[in-house]
């Protein structure tokens, strides 16, 4: 392979609630960044972004962000993905309060 | 106020009962999201960063206390108990859940109100001067037509699939609050010199991508004409308009590419066309309509209750030389509302100051109330003799900051807080810039500034036509803002300039800072606003301000 593949995670938006989350190696959604399935690998990214989007009864719109390893798990590496991971900025709403729950 | 017909009753109650159905087949798997998005969508529902969104339309910005009740128990009971002001004159709930939004719908239906055509490419809400049926300046009350075209236009079966959407704004007076130089169409309207009513009609403005001032097509369309003038306008553009690309599809583009005269012989053909079909009965349903705005009586009273407040109470002064506006009635006042207290997100009201603001037209305010576009609630029609009261009760409920016009009351999209389009956040640079004001106390010395941010270049937020535009980009994976000056939203409108390179997110506030008190340094006298300043001394003090030593850096180190 020519260029180095940046690692991804799969993100959707839940069908019910419409918030963001993240599919984990157990096939299963989690609404914590760092608890999502890093994919170090292209086909395998392509494999699981299918899964994903046939679970058309639970999610909306999946699609493979960038992200990168830290020390509790993956984390974003755009700015776009940092918000949908944290809430929104202006009041306690959404993640940041889910988190603390 | 005009009250729903029962056709209309009847049409948006069907409408709720077949999103119902939608949802669950949806839920029980028998739609896809495919399928299902447009049907959301076109109930206002749309898919946001963080959870759905629903937008509710608020025709031409005007409702009563029941109405404003009820957009406060809904934000209670199905969202996170407050709701977003937008500058379209829409309310939005950032919360919602999927199976709850036909409820909501429902309880929307029970107040007349609905979330149509609040999307997709159809005519949108028409907004319209937010003073409307108050203002001094007034020539007529811009809503009866505005309702016109509401009711022209709701599922008219010619235009649900336009090129693009398609936005129409309206003011009756000459001073424009409804931004109609920066719509689709814009409605001006006029006395010709017979006297008679009409209206002097814009075309191809618009914000976004390519920000257009509108120009104007006919000088002047008499009552009797609108609707089959505007009917030609839509049709000429959806025969002429471009479908090959969505950034050329908006009536801008069509009649930048044609030209104005061009487009307009295409209208006036079409015109001629159409004139003979409408034989007036869009004239009875006009008058039908006009019964239902027509003035609330008004009350003679004294108003020495408010000159004895004004002459002792400095608070209340302030407040009252930034938040209220003449009315055509004698003893009269036209009160906004801030929802800009330094430091809050622009727009927002929580379902308590939703509650109070109903309760307060109720009492005070012939049961009327506005949303204005730039995102704040107007009481139109307060005697003076209640206002120490209404300011009293106001105060008490974080509703009484005294920005109204001033560099504070800024207009701001939800940005990327929110709107999955954003590249950039815009709420908090908005709380920011106007904390920092606040801190420096010099907002009252810097007068009439209007600061609009967009969090994308669709320019929800304004930034084109505010006296200083801010856009929010992403640079290469981090929050840039280009700043812009010279942006005139009225009759005058004017589309900003670009000041030079953009700043980072922690840079920006700094940079509005010197601006501001770059004008300071150079305005004339405290009588020239920032605007007349801008447009006297141009771009060159202002730059030196934002880049200064900057730009003379990387000039050495280019040399
Ligand atoms: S300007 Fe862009 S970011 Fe702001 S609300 Fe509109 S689409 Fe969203």
């Amino acid at each position: 392979m020519s260029r180095r593949f940046t690692p991804k995670v799969v993100t959707a938006n839940d069908l019910l609630l419409g918030d963001v989350i993240y599919l984990t190696e157990q096939d299963t959604w989690t609404r914590d960044h760092s608890k999502a399935e890093l994919i170090e690998d292209e086909a395998h990214a392509d494999i699981r972004l299918l899964f994903a989007s046939q679970q058309a009864g639970a999610v909306v719109g999946a699609y493979l962000a960038d992200a990168k390893p830290g020390p509790k798990g993956p984390e974003p590496v755009h700015f776009r993905e940092a918000f949908r991971a944290r809430g929104p900025s202006n009041y306690a709403h959404g993640k940041q309060v889910d988190a603390r729950a | 106020m005009y009250r729903y017909d029962e056709f209309d009753a009847a049409f948006v109650r069907n409408r709720v009962a077949q999103f119902r159905n939608q949802v669950d087949r949806r839920l029980d798997g028998s739609l896809t999201e495919d399928e299902f998005k447009p049907l959301r969508l076109m109930n206002g529902l749309y898919l946001q960063l963080h959870a759905y969104m629903l937008r509710v339309a608020i025709p031409y910005g005007t409702l009563d206390s029941a109405k404003m009740r009820q957009l406060a128990y809904i934000a209670e009971r199905w969202d996170k108990g407050y709701g977003h002001f937008t500058t379209r004159q829409n309310i939005q709930y950032n919360w919602p859940k999927l199976p709850d939004i036909a409820d909501m719908l429902e309880a929307l239906a029970d107040v007349g109100m609905h979330a149509i055509q609040t999307s997709g490419n159809t005519v949108r809400n028409v907004t319209a001067d937010h003073f409307a049926g108050a203002a001094e300046d007034e020539i007529a009350d811009p809503r009866p037509y505005a309702e016109l075209l509401r009711q022209w236009s709701t599922d008219h079966p010619e235009f649900q699939f336009l090129g693009r959407k398609f936005k129409i704004a309206i003011t009756g007076s000459d001073n424009d609050r409804a931004v109609t130089g920066a719509h689709d169409i814009g409605l001006r309207i006029v006395r010709n010199d017979a006297g008679e009513i009409g209206f002097t009609v814009l075309v191809g403005g618009g914000l976004g991508r390519t920000p257009m001032v509108g120009k104007v097509i006919r000088e002047f369309v008499s009552v009797g004409d609108l609707l089959p003038y505007v009917e030609a306008i839509l049709s000429a553009y959806n025969s002429y308009g471009r479908r090959d690309n969505k950034y050329k599809a908006r009536i801008k583009i069509t009649v930048h590419e044609e030209g104005l005269d061009t487009f307009r012989d295409k209208v006036e053909e079409r015109f001629a066309e159409i004139r003979p079909q409408f034989t007036g009965v869009d004239q009875e349903v006009l008058s039908a309509i006009e019964t239902h705005f027509a003035s609330p009586k008004w009350r003679d009273a004294p108003v020495d209750a408010f000159d004895a407040t004004y002459g002792t109470d400095p608070v209340f002064r302030s407040w009252a030389d930034t938040n209220l506006s003449a009315h055509r009635a004698p003893g009269y006042a036209i009160v906004s509302i801030s929802l800009k207290a330094h430091g809050a997100t622009p727009g927002d009201a929580s379902a308590d100051q939703m509650r109070v603001m109903a309760d307060l037209a109720e009492r005070f305010g012939h049961d009327e109330l506005r949303i204005s576009h730039e995102q704040n609630v107007i009481l139109p029609h307060v005697h003076k003799s209640d206002l120490p009261l209404v300011h009293t009760i106001l105060k008490a409920h974080g509703l009484a900051t005294a920005n109204i016009g001033l560099a504070s009351d800024i207009i701001a999209c939800p940005g990327m807080d929110y709107c999955a389009l954003a590249t950039a956040r815009s709420i908090p640079v908005a709380q920011d810039i106007a904390t920092r004001l606040d801190a420096l106390k010099i907002e009252h010395e810097v007068g009439a500034l209007k600061i609009k941010i967009s969090g994308c270049i669709n320019a929800c937020g304004h930034h084109h036509v505010g006296h200083i535009g801010i856009l929010g980009l992403d640079r290469a994976g981090v929050e840039n803002y280009q700043i812009t000056l010279g942006g005139d939203g009225t009759e005058t409108t004017e589309i900003g300039t670009r000041t030079g390179p953009g700043f980072a997110y922690d840079e920006i506030v700094p940079a509005v800072e010197r601006i501001i008190l770059a004008y300071l340094d150079l305005r004339d006298s405290e009588d020239e606003t920032f605007l007349e300043a801008y447009r006297r001394v141009g771009m060159a003090p202002f730059k030196n301000a934002l880049y200064g030593d900057s730009l003379k850096g990387s000039q050495a180190r280019a040399a």
